[in-house]
């Protein structure tokens, strides 16, 4: 991206939107890193604060579509500013989703900080939550520098945490078969771990889309396409 | 994307064609084929070649002293520079529409009407007939059926172009070439110009000249970028606009230039 456009104006409404993206991103990050937290240190306070601070995500969301929506009616862009803007269209609302998932878990965890805890370290759910936040970071990183090979990374990380997920679920399987008092709080745990599993799967998505940016190749259901 | 089954011919193909003006090239070693019943626009900054190679389609530059050229320049398989082929039915054939229109100071029957009195023909019912046919062709016969004598100067500025494609098309031509067919127009008569092309794509081959880029994202189906005299990248429209292959493409499109 060493050229610039000749036109100014256009160079600086791609500049923000590249920025509002990224501070959406930032801001999602560190929901979830926030809600696990309230969940992990019995911090209610702290998750009544994501719950909060998921009217920014949704007011940026709003803000990045009608940034979009300008861009489009006014300055009809093509090639890779294209890709740009059908990108940020597109991942803006798997970020805003993202923030709502935080918020899900962060009043599950508003929930379970009533009652004592069902298991120390809440079996692997701050792991589970790292790793889901370390794939939305990286497709995000990758949305920024325009690093299809990042992204395709996000791709591979994704059996990562599908298989943990599976690992918690069989687990707190466990325990509501043990004791069926603990039925109540395993299902809130379960909730927060298919939040987390399902963060990354949007992080995903972000993946995918930055590699059709990068490349302007669709690498989405490639086995649905063979049907064609 | 669908895939046609078959490709399409080559209704005219320029191979390895270098065009100097004087010393001056104006495109070097261009190598580029215009399918039949598709519509090729050509597009790239002012003076970068993609006049000079539409006029080099149907011999307009030997009007121009100075200019010479080498490589070849085909219209169904046979060179265009043939010693035996007559320039005036090469013209013919190679039909071309300019950027201002240019009708004749006559009725706007006989703007029609002219080429094929040149041509020869003399039955009134059957020039008749030609004319409106190709009025009807240029999408203007609706409105001036009741006022063909009329001289043509008192249309609007996008009849008038659409008088001179009608003129283009009354000696049936195989080919169109139009040199920025639009620009001069307001934006319904550009969307009526530019509806037209579709049309007359089915019966011919077009290859159009402008520096509206959305035009050409619109009306073509292939996309050639020349730039300095030089065919840069030349693929389907969807591709140059959504993912075009060579930086100097992207640039241009993005609109990164100078």
């Amino acid at each position: 991206m060493a050229a610039t456009h000749t036109d100014k104006a256009f160079e600086q409404d791609l500049r923000n939107l590249r920025e509002k993206l990224l501070a959406m991103g930032a801001k999602v990050e560190t929901l979830i890193a926030q809600s696990t937290k309230a969940l992990t240190d019995r911090d209610s306070s702290l998750a009544e604060q994501v719950v909060g601070a998921d009217r920014e995500v949704n007011r940026l969301e709003v803000d990045i579509d009608d940034l979009c929506r300008r861009i489009l009616a006014l300055r009809q862009p093509a090639a890779s500013d294209l890709r740009l803007i059908t990108t940020a269209l597109k991942i803006v609302t798997d970020l805003e989703r993202i923030g709502d998932l935080a918020v899900n878990i962060a009043e599950r965890a508003m929930d379970l900080n009533q009652v004592p805890p069902l298991a120390p370290y809440y079996v692997d759910t701050p792991k589970l939550a790292e790793l889901a936040q370390q794939q939305v970071k990286k497709a995000l990183d990758a949305f920024v520098s325009g690093d299809a090979a990042k992204a395709e990374d996000v791709l591979k990380g994704d059996d990562l945490l599908d298989a943990l997920f599976l690992k918690i679920f069989n687990e707190l399987l466990a325990y509501m078969m043990e004791d069926s008092r603990n039925i109540r709080r395993a299902t809130a745990l379960m909730f927060i771990a298919k939040h987390l599993e399902r963060i990354g799967d949007h992080a995903l998505n972000v993946a995918e889309m930055v590699i059709y940016m990068v490349r302007g190749k669709d690498v989405r259901h490639p086995r649905s396409r063979d049907l064609e | 994307m669908p895939l046609s089954s078959a490709t399409p011919r080559n209704k005219m193909e320029a191979r390895e064609l270098t065009l100097r003006y004087g010393s001056k090239v104006a495109i070097k070693q261009v190598s580029l084929a215009i399918p039949e019943h598709k519509v090729t626009a050509l597009i790239g900054p002012s003076g970068c070649g993609k006049s000079t190679f539409l006029r080099s389609l149907n011999r307009m530059n030997d009007l121009i002293p100075g200019a010479s050229h080498d490589g070849m320049v085909f219209l169904d398989g046979r060179s265009i520079h043939d010693r035996a082929l007559d320039v005036v039915d090469l013209r013919r054939r190679v039909g071309m529409v300019f950027q201002k229109s240019n009708p004749f100071p006559k009725s706007i029957f006989e703007n029609v009407a002219y080429g094929l009195r040149v041509g020869g023909l003399k039955d009134k019912t059957k020039l008749a007939a030609r004319v409106e046919k190709s009025l009807r062709g240029a999408a203007l016969w609706d409105e001036v059926k009741d006022r063909l004598e009329e001289s043509a100067l008192g249309l609007s500025g996008g009849q008038q172009q659409r008088l001179c494609i009608a003129r283009a098309l009354a000696v049936e031509p195989e080919v169109l070439l139009m040199d920025e067919p639009a620009s001069a127009l307001d934006p319904i008569a550009t969307a009526k110009i530019e509806e037209l092309i579709h049309e007359l794509k089915a019966t011919y081959t077009i290859a159009i000249v402008t520096h509206n880029m959305q035009q050409a994202a619109r009306v073509s189906d292939r996309t050639a970028f020349f730039y300095m005299g030089e065919l840069v990248e030349c693929g389907a429209t969807e591709q140059i606009f959504t993912n075009p292959h060579e930086k100097r493409t992207e640039d241009y499109v993005t609109g990164k230039f100078g």
